[in-house]
């Protein structure tokens, strides 16, 4: 399993919950499971189902994304489904979400689905007014002749593509 | 430290607090306003979006607050401070937001050019911020700075397009700049509760990059000297009183509008 900034030793138990969790999708973007967008930070548990208590810790993509609530609300349901008590969800803002912490598969689904994947290892967004970004491929015709239509798109982590071949609009899930 | 002095300290970080929260949930309001209206559609998804990243700013900003103020006033269970009772309970005197946040947006050259220079201001200010000893704040920062990045370039752009476009959008933007200006001198005039033990950095010195950056655009925008004439920038009259309470007599409508449902069916959800 990739878990993408982190790195600890699981138990079997905390592996069980991290495939549990596989199962928890983002609701604006429902291919995406919470681990493929890496907001899931870390997972303790305390005992074994039934008794025991588990806190996940996620952090949010966006400081005002709604997407969240309803994540965290899905999270403590599956688990509670899974037997588990005592779930708590805990929030961490610090280190930042960045999308250098979405998983390959992640980004794969992302295509799949038509939404242009974040570029890999690009930290820094382009600050300089009017100044461009790094192109950004199509995800329906992979053209890389595309133009940035709104920096703001449907969501706040996505912005508004057009592809000047196939002309398709389409979302890019942009660099954060 | 006395407890008598544990207290004066926490009491001005909850009212620094309550500051920062107030000045992004009023402007949150105040861009939501175009919800619907905007010139076009992609620029109203713009702008509420930046309207979400604000109040989402505010939340984080609130639920610190009310966090400190419950380990501090010792209230009953049902009678406990949440970011929702700061949001719709408290009275216009008790907001501390900038006054610049409660202006009507009145047009969209105003909505652009206040958040440029409100933009360029918080990314300043949480770069200090994110360094701050409390530990949540420097959070809150740390997350806030890369929205507030978007927001900067997505509004310094629009004041340049405006500034430098037809005659008609020339004008507006030079209107913009004349009613504004009078505003942005409170940004840096620091309140009794934003002393350097507790911001961590002189508030002061903010102002020098803060002109740098914002001149850069303006004069690119062809509207920095206009509003001075024959004035240096020192000696145009300035506004201030937001972060004390004292507001403008927009703040009252802004809250009606705001707080009205929690007011009528107290502890409504949906």
């Amino acid at each position: 399993m990739n878990l993408p900034g982190l790195h600890i030793i699981l138990s079997t138990e905390e592996k069980k919950i991290w495939e549990i969790l596989e199962s928890v999708v983002d609701p604006e973007v429902p291919v995406l499971s919470v681990i493929d967008l890496g907001i899931i930070r870390d997972i303790i548990v305390s005992n074994g189902p039934g008794t025991g208590s588990v806190e996940v810790f996620i952090t949010p993509t966006y400081s005002g994304c709604p997407a969240m609530d309803a994540i965290s609300v899905d999270i403590k349901l599956r688990l509670i489904e899974k037997g588990y008590k005592n779930v708590k969800v805990i929030s961490l803002l610090s280190p930042a979400w960045t999308t250098e912490w979405m998983t390959d598969t992640g980004k794969e689904k992302l295509k799949a689905y038509g939404i242009a994947p974040p570029h890999p290892k690009q930290i820094v967004c382009e600050s300089n007014f009017f100044a461009e970004s790094e192109a950004v491929q199509c995800p329906l015709c992979d053209s890389y002749h595309t133009k940035l239509i709104s920096r703001f798109g449907s969501t706040p982590c996505k912005a508004l593509y057009q592809c000047e071949d196939c002309k398709e609009p389409f979302d890019y899930f942009k660099c954060h | 430290m006395s407890e008598k002095e544990h207290h004066i300290l926490s009491g001005r970080l909850i009212n620094y607090l309550l500051q920062l929260a107030d000045t992004n949930l009023i402007l949150s309001q105040r861009n939501a306003e175009w919800c619907g209206h905007g010139p076009i559609l992609e620029q109203d998804i713009a702008i509420t979006n930046i309207s979400l990243d604000l109040l989402g700013q505010a939340r984080n900003f609130y639920q610190h607050a009310a966090q400190l103020i419950n380990k501090t006033v010792k209230n009953s269970a049902d009678d406990r401070t949440t970011e929702d009772s700061l949001a719709y309970l408290r009275t216009e005197r008790e907001f501390k937001n900038l006054l610049i946040t409660e202006l009507p947006g009145t047009d969209w050259a105003h909505t652009v050019l206040r958040q440029f220079f409100i933009s360029v201001y918080q990314l300043l200010l949480y770069e200090e911020l994110q360094k701050n000893k409390d530990e949540q704040i420097a959070a809150i920062a740390e997350k806030s700075i890369k929205e507030v990045q978007y927001h900067v370039k997505w509004s310094g752009e629009w004041v340049m397009r405006l500034g430098d476009g037809t005659a008609e959008s020339h004008l507006r933007m030079l209107n913009a700049m004349e009613n504004l200006w009078p505003y942005t001198g409170e940004f840096f005039i620091p309140a009794k509760y934003e002393k350097e033990e507790i911001i961590g950095f002189d508030l002061n010195a903010l102002k020098k990059p803060w002109l740098q950056k914002i001149s850069t655009v303006l004069k690119d925008a062809k509207v920095w000297t206009a509003v001075f004439r024959d004035k240096t920038s020192g000696n145009v009259f300035m506004h201030s009183g937001g972060k004390t309470g004292i507001h403008t007599e927009h703040m009252g409508f802004i809250l009606a509008d705001l707080q009205y449902l929690q007011r009528t069916y107290p502890g409504a959800k949906w």
